[in-house]
């Protein structure tokens, strides 16, 4: 059976760690132990919660995630498929050709150029300077908001292209139709356009938000978390636990974390799916 | 005189040029933290801030490419992206087949599990995999990294086969079967050349993906010789007390340069929004 292949890497490369890190979320397992892992039932999940540090890095990934994935590659990739619709061809060639080349580039060059464009000499102080407006030491006073900027600008491209492909599937006659009934362009878009590519919205919504859950190469070259973990999102959290402070038991409890949390999404994502349509 | 100073452009070009200026608008927002790697690169003494680099020199770019600094980690991602997507696609393709052909039980439970699996965040899982390969003594090399990184790559290349697979008609491979060919021999002589637009799709569109990761090389190698230029980038970055920006910059570059220029090929051959209509509708 063909399938064969594909079960055995799926299984023990992707299932295993994942049923060893249940087991080992629930020991003392360190890194550098030679003493064995001891079962500690639930102590690493009650440390976890327990410790401010833990919850703050929870609200830090919340507010990365919903800011740069459900407001900003949301809305602006949405802004740009509906836009493109309407623009002239070289314009729309050279806006994507932009777009997506952001998204191209690998995510630790974008960590770099993001932070050389905020750092305090960076090119958005000058071009504030110029325009008389206050400058910011981006990195160090709002960290969270540097790393997630520079995640809308990675990440746009791909709910640009998603959008795209769903609003080009949309009958030109039922959107012309309505506006021949009288509705303006804010009232066709809102009660025509966006409902009929909804489904195309909660996958797109469901897709960044779990990528944007487990970014962390963006986050690590900009700010490594800092300063003073103020941008240590639930990935970053995990691995400085983990690898840094060889806590592997701790570590892996915080993935753990971070695991339920994607895998809720997953599944919602699947039920979208289904609802709708039902898997073929 | 034609042009009469009473005939406004009419609305519909007011509105397309406002669209256009809008979209200009944004196009340059992204543009701008781009411009920084570009001008770096070609100064010699570039810094933080942008300046027009003068005079324009290739000399960061002599610099760096030495063996040690770029042709090596080239070379390792190389091997370790073509090594893993190679194996991702060919396994992909053997696992499509009958998902696209046959009824089967489990089926439904594996597409299902494929699907879930293409949302779980990889990141979480990695603290366990470290652990795994140091048992297994893996960790630090090339193959076991490869086995991981494919893995990774498989849940969403499967699903992308299939449905290119499922746009083969059976037809064909059935008249194929009565002359006396074996199921391998259909998929291989009739299926896969017939759907090869849609495998370059799922080659590329890995290639990329596994290119640009970072945090999965970056646990698990830690030999210098055997890092990849995702995680070599980063060392670089720390190796002299003081970071060259100019050099730094002229490595992004030429790091990036795959990804871009293999998507261009994608983008030319099959359109903008190549595979996100089979990707995402399910």
């Amino acid at each position: 059976m063909p399938l064969w292949p594909s079960v055995v890497l799926l299984g023990v490369f992707l299932a295993g760690p994942i049923l060893y890190c249940v087991y080992s979320a629930f020991t003392d397992m360190a890194l550098t132990g030679a003493s064995g892992a001891h079962f500690v039932g639930f102590d690493n999940f009650r440390k976890a919660f327990g410790s401010s540090e833990f919850r703050a890095s929870l609200v830090y990934t919340l507010i990365f995630t919903v800011l740069s994935a459900i407001i900003g590659q949301n809305v602006l990739g949405m802004v740009l498929a509906l836009l493109m619709r309407s623009g002239t061809a070289w314009v729309r060639a050279l806006v994507s050709t932009i777009v997506i080349g952001a998204w191209v580039i690998p995510e630790v060059v974008a960590g770099y150029l993001w932070s050389a464009f905020l750092g305090n000499d960076g090119s958005l102080n000058h071009i504030l300077g110029v325009l008389s407006l206050p400058e910011q030491n981006w990195l160090f006073d709002i960290p969270i908001l540097a790393v997630s900027l520079a995640n809308i600008w990675r990440g746009t491209a791909f709910s640009m292209l998603v959008y795209s492909a769903a609003l080009s599937e949309v009958p030109k006659e039922i959107e012309e139709s309505a506006t021949v009934d009288g509705a303006g362009t804010w009232q066709r878009l809102w009660s025509v356009t966006l409902p009929m590519i909804r489904r195309s919205i909660m996958t797109n919504l469901m897709l960044i938000t779990l990528q944007t859950l487990s970014v962390f190469g963006l986050i690590w070259t900009m700010t490594r978390g800092g300063p003073s973990n103020k941008s240590e999102t639930l990935p970053l959290f995990a691995y400085q636990q983990a690898f840094q402070l060889s806590q592997l038991g701790y570590g892996t409890a915080l993935a753990l974390v971070l695991l339920a949390i994607g895998a809720v999404f997953s599944l919602v994502y699947l039920r979208a799916l289904r609802l709708e349509e039902g898997l073929r | 005189m034609t042009f009469s100073l009473t005939a406004r452009p009419p609305r519909r070009v007011m509105d397309k040029m406002a669209v256009n200026l809008a979209l200009l608008v944004v196009a340059a927002g992204f543009v701008i933290p781009l411009l920084w790697l570009i001008l770096a690169a070609f100064d010699a003494r570039a810094g933080v801030a942008v300046h027009w680099p003068h005079p324009w020199t290739l000399h960061n770019f002599h610099a760096i490419l030495t063996y040690d600094t770029t042709y090596r980690p080239m070379i390792n991602g190389a091997i370790l992206c073509g090594g893993g997507t190679l194996l991702t696609v060919a396994v992909s393709v053997l696992a499509a087949y009958p998902l696209s052909r046959y009824r089967f039980r489990a089926k439904r439970p594996f597409l299902l599990t494929i699907l879930f699996a293409t949302g779980l965040p990889i990141t979480a899982i990695m603290v366990p995999v470290y652990g795994m390969f140091v048992q297994v003594n893996l960790i630090d090399t090339l193959i076991g990294t490869i086995l991981f990184m494919a893995t990774t790559a498989l849940p969403i290349s499967i699903w992308l086969t299939k449905n290119f697979m499922d746009g083969v008609p059976v037809e064909l491979e059935q008249a194929a079967w009565t002359d006396g060919a074996t199921v391998m021999q259909g998929l291989r002589r009739i299926v896969l050349p017939l759907m090869w637009p849609g495998l370059a799709v799922v080659t590329i569109y890995t290639f990329i993906g596994l290119w640009g990761n970072f945090f999965v090389p970056f646990v698990l190698l830690s030999s210098n010789d055997r890092l990849p230029a995702s995680v070599s980038i980063y060392t670089f970055f720390g190796q002299y007390g003081q970071v060259v920006y100019g050099q730094l910059a002229a490595y992004s570059m030429l790091y990036s340069l795959p990804a871009v220029l293999l998507y261009l090929m994608l983008s030319r051959r099959l359109g903008g929004a190549f595979s996100f209509g089979g990707a995402v509708k399910g």
